[in-house]
């Protein structure tokens, strides 16, 4: 299926090259040269509140997060995106007129976010969320602009990607585009509240959160019929919950509190954010305001319900006795010290495990990573001492690994179903020792 | 804080004095310099073990030094050692180079920095005592291939590349080999003394 897909759109691709010169977007024109403004001497105040503003709004789209290689300068880009494609390198974001963005203009940035389309015009590969960013409007996009053009210029040149054949062809990008890409700004919903709308515009627009926690198909795409509905990420090897089922991260039965301390805090009294949600929480939600995470809690609490798979029967559910008794012994003797025998923990030190969404889904796979390589919730303005989780992959063999998160699955009234050894070598390579 | 540092057990053990597995390192009572430096360097990926690299990624500075204090005040008991039988000259070479270095290839000893008893020195340099020689070797090695590093000026970087593989074999079997002192705690620093300038004395 996937390489019909794949061929359908070199195809398209093909097809695409044909009319790239009449589709291809080029250079905006450009303006009289403007007067760099020698800030901040001459730095009004309202300047100063656009920049703030700006350092917010990037915060919110945890733009440092790819733009900033580890070690690196801030900003200025290099840091390696592996995807299925091949290596992409994030570019250079800061002001420097030469290896940054320091000669665009407003209106190239705002291209740039709302289309996806560099400055000189070439496309931009997807891994820059542009789909999410073309929801933001205008004035934001200035604001963004204004706090970049503020921060420090670095010197360093973008690194070229290192993408296979075809993918290296950005004129494939205009197939994609076709299929994948929507463009426009966030338009209200004049029947929700405007704290709803907050949230709606945040959680779709800046917050990008359907990269994740949408499936991405073999193309690198997502399809708005399904989204928020959940996939496994590539290339991180973690799964993200779907956000509309209540049987994985659907927060249709949760507290808005729960919701906003999970985005904001990192920990909740329903769940703890680790792996990659842990470095979006660490990045860029935690600078997130009260008013701001509680509207995107209110908006993700209203996202609509479908349970892409229904619960587990009751012959799926069955279990070994045997294997259950070993996942007891297991869980008694290293888990329930912390966890609690009956399973509800010490949120939020020590999250429940009885009752969790995250632990019951149909996939298994965060669960096991999370016996294998334990874990820290971030570190968080409002938590910024975090518990942790030890690693137990040293210590469990597969048999033992799956024995106690089946036990965890099915125990104190869990839905979930039970997982099989097999399952677990795969998992072991992620971090090796 | 205990409990808080629940995330290091099953490697370093409860009170960081290591565990069984030949592996991982006893952290208790390193300088706790040492200890945050290290931390810092596995958030940042400066140094390189997946696990570690991992766990900590989203902990903030203030969090990793006060997990550095706290591992640092601890004196645990040292686990009794099999020490294994060793070739006499092997162990002969790495006393030598602990404790007088080699002058002909210009490698100080080992105690010159990490201490007479080999308890380490504030601020920044460990302890070689209580660790197996599996984990010495390891990072000796990963220092000599440069996949272990300092701030600079790099002083360990310049030992361990005039370090054969035989001579990090002979330190590491002799080291530890070694019984524990009756006080681990780390020498006070002590700048004069030092064969080469370190970044981490700074």
């Amino acid at each position: 299926m996937g390489l019909r897909i794949a061929i359908g759109a070199v195809v398209l691709a093909a097809l695409a090259v044909a009319v790239v010169l009449s589709m291809q977007p080029g250079v905006l024109p450009s303006k009289p040269p403007q007067e760099k403004a020698a800030r901040p001497a001459g730095a009004t105040n309202a300047e100063t509140l656009l920049i703030q503003k700006g350092e917010y709004l990037a915060r919110a789209g945890d733009c440092v997060a790819c733009h900033t290689n580890p070690e690196g300068r801030e900003f200025a880009g290099g840091r390696a995106m592996p995807t299925p494609f091949g290596a992409l390198y994030s570019p250079n974001i800061t002001p420097d007129e030469e290896t940054g963005i320091g000669q665009w203009s407003s209106d190239e940035f705002y291209r740039m976010m709302h289309s996806g389309v560099s400055r000189d015009g070439s496309l931009l590969y997807p891994a820059m969320p542009f789909a999410s960013y073309t929801k933001v409007t205008r004035a934001d996009s200035d604001a963004i602009y204004a706090y970049l053009m503020s921060v420090q210029p670095v010197k360093l040149k973008n690194r070229p990607h290192e993408l296979r054949f075809p993918f290296n062809k950005r004129e494939l990008l205009i197939g994609w585009r076709t299929l994948y890409f929507k463009e426009g700004e966030y338009q209200p919903d004049p029947k929700q509240s405007e704290q709803w709308n907050r949230g709606a515009y945040l959680v779709e627009g800046l917050g990008h959160c359907s990269m994740c926690h949408t499936a991405i198909n073999a193309l690198g795409g997502s399809k708005e019929s399904q989204e928020f509905e959940g996939g496994m990420i590539p290339n991180q090897n973690w799964y993200a919950p779907s956000l509309t089922s209540n049987r994985e991260a659907g927060l249709g039965e949760w507290d808005l509190k729960d919701i906003a301390d999970l985005l904001q805090v990192g920990v909740s009294k329903r769940a703890t954010v680790y792996g990659p949600m842990a470095e979006v929480v660490y990045n860029s939600l935690q600078y997130m305001t009260d008013a701001d995470a509680e509207a995107m809690a209110v908006y993700l609490k209203t996202l609509p319900k479908r349970d892409a798979d229904p619960l587990p029967t009751s012959q799926a559910r069955l279990v070994q006795p045997t294997v259950m008794e070993n996942g007891r012994k297991i869980y008694d003797k290293q888990c329930a010290l912390c966890h609690g025998a009956d399973g509800k923990g010490h949120p939020p030190a020590y999250p429940p495990l009885a009752g969790n969404q995250s632990i019951t889904m149909t996939s298994p796979v965060n669960s096991i990573r999370m016996v294998l390589n334990g874990g820290y919730a971030p570190g968080t303005k409002k938590n910024p001492r975090p518990h942790g989780m030890p690693p137990f992959s040293h210590i469990f063999d597969d048999e033992e690994v799956a024995a106690v998160v089946t036990y965890i699955r099915v125990a104190w009234d869990n839905s979930g179903a039970p997982v099989a050894a097999a399952q677990v070598p795969e998992l072991r390579k992620l971090l090796p020792e | 804080m205990e409990a808080r540092v629940q995330g290091c057990v099953t490697c370093h053990g409860q009170s960081g004095q290591g565990t069984n597995s030949g592996y991982y390192p006893r952290i208790a009572g390193k300088p706790a310099g040492y200890l945050y430096n290290q931390l810092v360097a596995f958030r940042n990926g400066t140094r390189n073990y997946a696990p570690m690299n991992y766990l900590v990624a989203y902990l903030p500075d203030a969090y990793l030094r006060e997990m550095a204090e706290h591992y640092a005040k601890l004196r645990p008991p040292f686990a009794r050692r099999d020490p294994g039988s060793v070739d006499p000259a092997v162990l002969a070479r790495g006393e030598a180079l602990v404790k007088t270095g080699d002058p002909q290839k210009t490698i100080p000893a080992c105690a010159a920095c990490h201490g007479a008893s080999l308890t380490g020195m504030q601020p920044g340099i460990p302890g070689l005592v209580g660790l197996r020689p599996t984990y010495l070797t390891a990072q000796l090695t990963a220092w000599k291939v440069g996949e272990r590093k300092a701030a600079e000026p790099d002083c360990m970087k310049r030992i361990a590349n005039r370090l054969t593989e035989s001579d990090i074999a002979a330190v590491s079997a002799w080291l530890a080999r070694q019984e524990p002192p009756q006080d681990p705690s780390p020498e006070s620093a002590n700048l004069v003394r030092m064969p080469f300038a370190c970044g981490s004395q700074k």
